[in-house]
């Protein structure tokens, strides 16, 4: 009966999921580059960076269809369920993993990793900004957090995907409510894993490296 | 069916000729030249890329003035976010790249519709390029601002106002050339424009050895000179699409040609500055708006204020 009464809730997420992703297309053109990857079913971290709330819709509608499907959004659920809106949106249409990201929410009950795990056994693709938060500075990435690298550690088969966002700044500054429609483009490299004995520090770095390797260069002034 | 409509359909009829030819040309280079050959596979996607260019603008035509304005403002639109994405801005000009794209370009395509020319020919020039800074001004971020604000200026010239001129086409009057063949002498402009950079590529290729500029574009001399002659000739033939006479469509075709080729040149210097091969990825094949369009948008309005000047 529950299945039954969610039935038009889930075709609304539908709906809702693809008029998104065609607002995105069209007002940015968005584009992804598979520069290191195919585009095709296999379970994957796509990690990005992360300059705006602009960003997840952005990977989430340049991958394709059938990708999309299986691909889950880790995301904070402060942000998410601040609303009834949002929280139909975030995980309902965008099927995101939700995690606590506040410290004193963390308890034998709530442990974020475990959630993230758990979608990962369940076999998901997932999207993280690894920085933890929107990158307000000049600097093209804010050192990363722990997370992807326990990740790698406990689910050494998955591909971790560095996913370099272009140009969303522009588009939509912290701050401005009318979106630039600017081209946007999404560039997947090399997956990279955690090698054996490679301590928290040193992957991290590599993983940051291997993301910031795939920012085009800019010539202007 | 008016005339004006199984005209446009002959001309169509014609074109889908040529582009039949050019799909067996490229369907017997593939079964020569065995699957996924690069230059092949460009060829065919680029004669895709024309199928639907031609049935656009056809369905465009026949639909007259609103399919057109619709179609081009599209145009226009593209071409504007291909070029705003490569220019110098900050968070300061938002504002004003927001107005650009949702109010500036949905007002010029507007009073083209309504026909004001007195309007439409100054707003960009004169309201736009005036005003705009102000609004970039005010927010009071002075780093680089006349490169910011000339660029953006830049942006809306090429995409908007040169784009905007091949449906303002539609708002001369002609003695003795009724209003609705209007959309003929678009398809005139269009069609001398477009067969003139063919046949330059092709000549080009055959028999180009000075390169115009070596090193920013491949165009030589000789393919560009050739290119212009056809495309003359090809006017000459089309001469009965337009108010002009026999002689004044060859010299209008070469004109307009002439024009665009160097626009041509123009665009490939902004690519060749910021580093990049082409605007987007939106024509398959063929790259971006602004590369399909270049030599279009430099030559409608050249070919716009001629015509005014003198043929009206």
């Amino acid at each position: 009966m529950k299945s039954l009464l969610s039935l038009p809730r889930r075709g609304a997420a539908k709906i809702v999921g693809l008029a998104i992703s065609l607002l995105v297309r069209f007002l940015t053109a968005v584009r992804a580059d598979w520069r290191g990857i195919e585009p095709v079913n296999k379970q994957r971290v796509y990690f990005a960076n992360h300059v705006s709330n602009a960003d997840m819709p952005m990977i989430w509608s340049c991958l394709p269809p059938n990708l999309r499907r299986d691909v889950r959004p880790v995301a904070a659920a402060d942000y998410w369920l601040k609303n009834k809106l949002r929280a139909f949106v975030g995980p309902e249409v965008f099927n995101c993993v939700l995690v606590d990201r506040r410290p004193e929410a963390r308890d034998a009950h709530h442990d974020p990793m475990q959630n993230i795990l758990d979608a990962l056994d369940d076999g998901s693709s997932l999207i993280i900004f690894p920085e933890g938060n929107r990158n307000m500075t000049d600097d093209p990435l804010l050192p990363f957090k722990a997370g992807l690298y326990n990740m790698g550690k406990a689910r050494p088969d998955v591909d971790l995907v560095p996913t370099w966002v272009s140009n969303v700044t522009e588009i939509m500054p912290k701050g401005e409510v009318i979106p630039l429609p600017l081209i946007c483009t999404v560039t997947f490299g090399e997956p990279i894993h955690v090698d054996d004995g490679e301590d928290k520090d040193a992957f991290l770095r590599r993983a940051e490296n291997a993301l910031v390797s795939l920012a085009p260069k800019d010539d202007r002034l | 069916m008016t005339s004006t409509d199984s005209e446009i359909l002959g001309l169509f009829i014609g074109v889908c000729g040529l582009l039949i030819v050019l799909t067996l040309v490229g369907e017997v280079l593939s079964m020569r030249a065995g699957d996924n050959n690069p230059v092949v596979e460009t060829f065919k996607t680029r004669v895709r890329s024309w199928w639907v260019i031609v049935i656009l603008f056809t369905l465009a035509l026949i639909a007259g003035k609103v399919g057109l304005l619709i179609l081009t403002a599209f145009a226009s639109f593209a071409a504007l976010r291909e070029f705003m994405t490569l220019t110098n801005k900050r968070r300061a000009d938002h504002l004003s790249l927001a107005l650009g794209f949702f109010v500036v370009l949905p007002l010029q395509y507007l009073f083209i519709g309504f026909g004001w020319q007195a309007l439409f020919a100054v707003f960009i020039p004169v309201y736009v390029f005036l005003l705009l800074p102000i609004v970039s001004a005010l927010r009071g971020n002075s780093d680089r601002f006349l490169i910011r604000v000339a660029e953006t200026q830049w942006a809306l010239m090429i995409a908007v106002f040169c784009v905007s001129h091949v449906p303002a086409l539609l708002t001369l009057e002609f003695d003795g050339y009724p209003a609705d063949r209007g959309v003929l002498l678009i398809a005139f402009l269009i069609m001398v424009v477009q067969f003139g950079d063919l046949l330059d590529f092709f000549f080009g290729r055959r028999i180009g050895k000075t390169q115009i500029i070596p090193g920013i574009s491949a165009k030589t001399w000789e393919g560009m000179i050739c290119g212009v002659v056809s495309a003359s000739i090809i006017g000459g033939l089309l001469a009965w699409l337009t108010p002009f006479s026999m002689f004044g469509a060859m010299a209008m075709a070469a004109l307009a040609s002439t024009v665009g080729m160097f626009g041509n040149l123009v665009i490939s210097a902004i690519k060749n500055d910021r580093g990049i091969k082409d605007w987007s990825h939106l024509i398959p094949g063929q790259g971006g708006f602004v590369d399909q369009l270049d030599s279009v948008i430099f030559a409608a309005p050249i070919f716009y204020h001629v015509t005014y000047l003198v043929w009206m």
